[in-house]
């Protein structure tokens, strides 16, 4: 014993590994592993825990049962347990915590996991495993939770003894959390939930080896501010890292904006980076951006992307990608540099740190665009702004799919600017997630929920369900389709429990209208498998989950409807039934470049979808 | 410029790494999961009181798709460090080889003969059979390989290749 109370003297200066650090530290046992869980979830600051219980994990259960400082939401399936999570790290800046059992539990999670590893988003999930002795067995509810996750987190770890339990729980969330976020899983076999241990504080664990870069070379920052100086058609174009490195990076980034005088565009995980209604503004981008963003993204002569990741929804056919820009790459990963656009300029750092640095060079040199240039600039953009692209029709006896999601935009905002309630919005994944995009403005970041990446249908529902948890005064809504919202209906009976009341507005045009578009453009109009049959009644569905339902058919009933729905105190699921044959566009058809854009349905006959693009998804 | 950026180059990377469960199938479901070539892959602990394991990898791929590797494997979080050997410079790559040769006769003879060119070892023979071991670059150890075959050759194994770079400094 005096050995091990010694070694505990002697910690931080001395080089040993963090296990045998962790192992030092244990001068009594103490803790079950199932209480070294909750207390290292508490101690890494989670309020809340998104989960469903099952054999491998009752001793957490257990644990959890016994204490009131973490609050367990309990879920009707692990997927919408992850999305929960995701939801609610992203509409606050912090890790989202997961806790789901052992088999089932873990591979249903892991639609989830993957989602939060392309989006970026900090989720710890807790797994529980078979007993360390039955593992490879093909036990009861067994499942090679590691190797199944490997690929679709960021980091995984099977605990193997409760010796390395606390050390591992801490270094999770310091990896979920540090660099480029993303999800963590950690496995717990049951054994080691029931074995007793030292606890170990988590300012005593520190990680062997994964120290990310946040700070920028100041020789390229020199460069970055070298560039934009010289600019006659500069670009910002922001993604998600904007919004993971926080409110401060988006504001720097506004700042930025304003002190060039540049455009700006968001990706679709960048929206609310820089406010939606400031004029520099041009829309977000890509696929079904508007038409000033993408021409400005084809025409400047420097751009400058912060925290996005040329996905190939943004870059169109990278062959004609803005190819007479200089390009500057600012990004924690550095494996996101030249991956699929080759720079001039990378820069691995941190947004917030990276865009502290250039205003800070930019300051100091009293730096200043060409003014002539532009202005001349603007004019051109200006130009294209004034096509409209956006611009549709709510003529007719029926609701055009856009008029809904427009006019719940400006009620939601004007619900915020009167009565200071604020708006959160998620969405599924389709068409109206593309619609509330482009016509919702986010004027601050962390207030829009999508997913990206992976486009997850069932997604909305279940962050929602997150976001409502961390702001239980907001208004939170899921703009959804009603084929997307089928894919995790059960979250419902999740909102009457914890009465979160999340409002679930589904643009129902009885179709899965992003793939019935496709196969109208690509595919010849053969609309095979995508019509939404033998759809529920939402509104009696509502009911049947203790939510109010409400329809609304014509254009004339829709504002009074929607007040409604903010009205109501309790969840509501409005069934928006829309034309039903409405296109989202814009559109850069997959395989065609930012110049080859379809700005509306006549658009389409003039310019073929090539051999090339039909491959492409 | 386009056509110089397509041509496939050979590397040799070392990875340095936390031995820890799961590490090599991290490392392995890295390349199967993002089309990356492995020709070669060798991996054993070096550092037994820091835990680290070294990965010699040996892959092929445009300039592009090789910056990427490197990148993707730097981001592991049990990764310490990555080292472009070919890049880097001069380094020196061996590889080794246990060649089982049968047959009785001239092929015997002239296998034996053969594998003293090459510095083979014989570690262990019979009558009518030899088993040599042979370490070289691995180009050579092909060229051995080659030779050993119309002698009768009915097994042979290799390790992979492990590299070093030359000069005093250390990865």
């Amino acid at each position: 014993m005096p050995a091990t109370l010694k070694a505990v003297e002697t910690t931080s200066a001395d080089a040993a590994p963090a296990e045998a650090q962790a192992a030092a530290h244990q001068p009594t046992a103490t803790h079950t592993g199932a209480e070294m869980v909750v207390k290292a979830l508490v101690d890494q600051g989670v309020e809340v825990v998104f989960g469903y219980p099952g054999g491998a994990v009752l001793p957490i259960y257990d644990a959890l049962f016994e204490q009131n400082r973490l609050q367990h939401i309990l879920v009707r399936h692990e997927q919408a347990a992850v999305h929960a999570a995701e939801g609610y790290a992203r509409s606050t800046g912090k890790v989202g915590c997961v806790l789901v059992t052992s088999g089932p539990g873990a591979t249903n999670a892991v639609t989830g996991l993957t989602d939060a590893l392309m989006d970026s988003i900090p989720v710890v999930c807790l797994t529980g495993q078979v007993p360390t002795h039955l593992i490879g067995n093909d036990a009861f509810q067994e499942a090679d939770t590691t190797g199944i996750t490997r690929p679709c987190t960021k980091h995984n770890y099977l605990v193997k003894s409760v010796a390395d339990l606390p050390r591992i729980l801490h270094e999770a969330f310091y990896v979920a959390s540090t660099g480029r976020p993303g999800p963590v899983v950690v496995d717990l076999p049951k054994d080691v939930l029931q074995a007793k241990g030292g606890y170990v504080e988590k300012e005593r664990v520190v990680h062997r080896s994964y120290r990310p870069q946040t700070e920028p070379d100041p020789a390229a920052i020199a460069r970055v501010v070298d560039l934009l100086q010289g600019a006659r058609r500069p670009m910002i174009y922001a993604g998600g890292g904007v919004i993971n490195a926080g409110p401060e990076a988006c504001r720097l980034l506004t700042e930025l904006v304003h002190l060039t005088g540049a455009p700006v565009t968001n990706t679709l995980m960048g929206l609310g980076a820089v406010p939606g209604s400031d004029p520099q503004f041009l829309g977000m981008l890509g696929m079904h951006g508007t038409y000033e963003a993408n021409l400005a993204m084809y025409s400047c002569d420097v751009m400058l992307n912060v925290g996005a990741r040329f996905d190939d929804r943004v870059t169109g056919r990278l062959s004609d990608f803005s190819p007479n820009s200089t390009k500057i790459h600012i990004d924690i990963d550095p494996s996101s540099i030249n991956k699929n656009v080759m720079v001039e300029l990378p820069v691995v750092a941190d947004a917030e740190a990276a865009l502290r640095a250039i205003l800070a060079e930019w300051k100091r040199r009293s730096a200043h665009t060409d003014r002539k240039a532009l202005d001349a600039w603007w004019q051109q953009i200006e130009a294209w702004r004034g096509r409209d692209c956006l611009r549709y029709e709510q003529k007719g006896a029926v609701i055009k799919p856009q008029y809904a999601i427009q006019r719940l935009y400006e009620l939601t905002a004007a619900v915020e600017r009167e009565k200071g309630i604020e708006t959160y919005i998620t969405t599924e994944v389709g068409q109206h997630q593309m619609w509330a995009a482009q016509y919702f403005k986010f004027e601050r970041p962390n207030r829009w929920m999508t997913s990206g990446g992976l486009g997850t249908m069932g997604y909305g529902l279940p962050a929602a369900m997150g976001v409502q948890i961390a702001h239980p005064d907001a208004l939170v809504v899921d703009v959804a389709g009603e084929a997307s919202i089928l894919m995790n209906i059960q979250e419902m009976s999740t909102l009457a429990q914890y009465e979160l009341p999340v409002k679930v507005f589904i643009v129902n045009n009885q179709w899965m209208g992003m793939v019935r578009q496709w196969q109208e453009l690509l595919h010849g109009g053969r609309y095979s498998q995508s019509y939404s049959a033998s759809l529920p009644d939402f509104v009696a569905l509502a009911a049947a989950f203790g939510a109010h339902g409400i329809r609304c058919e014509k254009p004339e009933e829709l504002d009074d409807k929607i007040r409604e729905m903010i009205e109501t105190p309790e969840p509501v699921i409005f069934d928006c039934c829309v034309a039903q044959e409405e296109n989202c566009f814009p559109m850069i058809p997959s395989g065609a470049a930012h110049y080859e854009m379809l700005l509306g349905p006549d658009d389409k006959a003039a310019k073929p979808i090539s051999e090339e693009g039909m491959v492409l998804v | 410029m386009t056509a110089l950026r397509n041509i496939v180059e050979r590397r040799t990377i070392a990875v340095l790494v936390d031995n820890e469960p799961g590490v090599l199938a991290r490392v392995i479901g890295l390349f199967s999961g993002r089309g990356y070539n492995i020709e070669s892959l060798t991996v054993t602990e070096v550092e037994h009181e820091k835990g680290l394991s070294r990965i010699t990898v040996v892959t092929t791929g445009t300039p592009q798709v090789l910056e990427q590797i490197k990148a993707q494997l730097d981001r592991l979080v049990p990764v310490h460090r990555v080292a472009d050997l070919t890049q880097q410079g001069p380094n020196v790559e061996r590889e080794l080889a246990l060649v089982k040769v049968a047959g009785t006769g001239d092929k015997r003879v002239e296998a034996l003969r053969i594998a003293g060119i090459f510095d083979a070892e014989v570690v262990d023979a019979g009558l009518d059979f030899f088993i040599f071991e042979a370490s070289h670059r691995p180009d050579k150890l092909d060229r051995f390989i080659a030779l050993m075959k119309p002698l009768g050759m009915v097994e042979m194994s290799r390790t992979g290749v492990v590299a070093i770079a030359r000069g005093k400094e250390g990865i």
